[in-house]
């Protein structure tokens, strides 16, 4: 395939996933594996599995990471180029337009009520995502993270700590569990 | 200059915003409104109500919405930039070490570990979103008479709704929206 055809078609892909899809990473990761799996057969099952684990490792919108992957993994550094612009493109040109709306309209009292009436939505959309995250915690059965959670929300909402110290403490006890966790798989792997 | 503070605001947001683009709420909520004072509480909702409407990742949205209220248009692409440089970065970082290695274990680990504190950060910015929409502001302290009683009633039926029948969230905005724009009309 010709290089230019290639971005053009890396670019309309992502492009159009971005444009038409509402409710973020988790909804268009699977219909981006659709399309370059499935559809255009670039990139085999396995290797798209894993994309996903690296583009969860990462931060930033999961949507986004994934496709810089798969550009990054057709055309290297251009290809992840092309693939970004394609993925925020949509919103941006999109969220453009609609803050100028705003401000045109918000002091408008049946927008106002509109917004208001929104705003009980968006704090069930929260509490709904809240408790489907705090739930797959629980459901690991693990004592650790389950503590890490409970003493990180009392630091944040009761002591108003600084969000960054908390990352950095939770990272770090990620990392010694992990430390330890391969120590043991070592030494296992030894006495057999 | 107002535009290389909002790139290292929402380069900041993005290179911390671990687990997704929920994540990035908190960091955006202390970042935009308690550090720099771009936008107040009302407004944080506001760009929240908008970015579960429209297409896209709720970290751009929130990101090219908010940098347009705070400095214009170019306010808006400077601040996607910003949140989607760290990204660009990373991501590839990670993908040369990963096809290098193939082995991303550490780096797992290390994540696995920040996703509980993330869940808290996230229900910490909950909190105020849920004390904004059902007294209007999130300030202590709180009289139980300033309570939207209307408010209450969305919110559950809208949480029943999701938890029930799995309604999307685009759903719930667009019915608690026709609802709202109808009973606060008539009141």
């Amino acid at each position: 395939m010709k290089k230019k055809e290639l971005y053009l078609t890396l670019f309309r892909s992502t492009f159009f996933l971005s444009m038409f899809t509402f409710g973020g990473g988790y909804v268009i990761v699977p219909l981006m594996e659709k399309k370059f799996v499935n559809e255009l057969g670039w990139i085999d099952e396995d290797e798209m599995l894993n994309l996903i684990a690296i583009g969860q490792s990462a931060p930033g919108p999961i949507a986004v990471n994934t496709s810089i992957l798969i550009g990054y993994r057709m055309a290297g550094f251009t290809g992840a180029m092309v693939t970004v612009f394609g993925t925020i493109l949509p919103p941006l040109a999109i969220m453009t337009g609609l803050a100028y709306i705003y401000l045109a309209v918000r002091d408008n009292a049946l927008v106002n009520n509109v917004l208001l009436g929104m705003q009980a939505g968006v704090a069930a959309i929260i509490v709904n995502v809240v408790i489907n995250m705090a739930l797959r915690i629980i459901k690991q059965k693990k004592i650790v993270p389950v503590l890490v959670m409970i003493a990180a929300l009392i630091a944040g909402i009761v002591f108003q700590v600084n969000i960054l110290w908390l990352l950095f403490v939770s990272a770090l006890i990620g990392l010694i569990m992990t430390l330890v966790d391969l120590k043991n798989k070592h030494d296992k792997g030894e006495s057999k | 200059m107002i535009y290389l503070e909002l790139f290292l605001s929402f380069f900041q947001i993005g290179i911390l915003s671990f687990g997704g683009g929920y994540a990035s709420l908190p960091l955006i909520e202390q970042e935009l409104i308690t550090v720099q004072g771009w936008i107040t509480n009302q407004q944080f909702i506001d760009i929240l109500t908008l970015s579960e409407m429209t297409p896209g990742p709720i970290a751009i949205n929130a990101a090219t919405f908010s940098g347009n209220q705070i400095a214009g248009i170019m306010g808006g692409i400077i601040a996607t930039i910003g949140v989607t440089l760290p990204s660009v970065i990373i991501v590839q970082l990670l993908a040369y070490f990963y096809f290098k290695y193939q082995n991303l274990s550490i780096v797992q680990g290390v994540i696995q570990g920040v996703r509980p504190a993330v869940v808290a950060l996230i229900a910490s910015a909950g909190v105020t979103i849920f004390m904004t929409a059902m007294f209007g502001h999130s300030d202590w302290p709180i009289a139980l008479s300033e309570i939207n009683w209307v408010s209450v009633i969305f919110f559950a039926v809208g949480l029943f709704l999701m938890r029930k029948f799995k309604a999307s969230p685009i759903q719930i905005i667009l019915v608690t929206g026709v609802a709202g724009g109808i009973v606060y009309s008539l009141l």
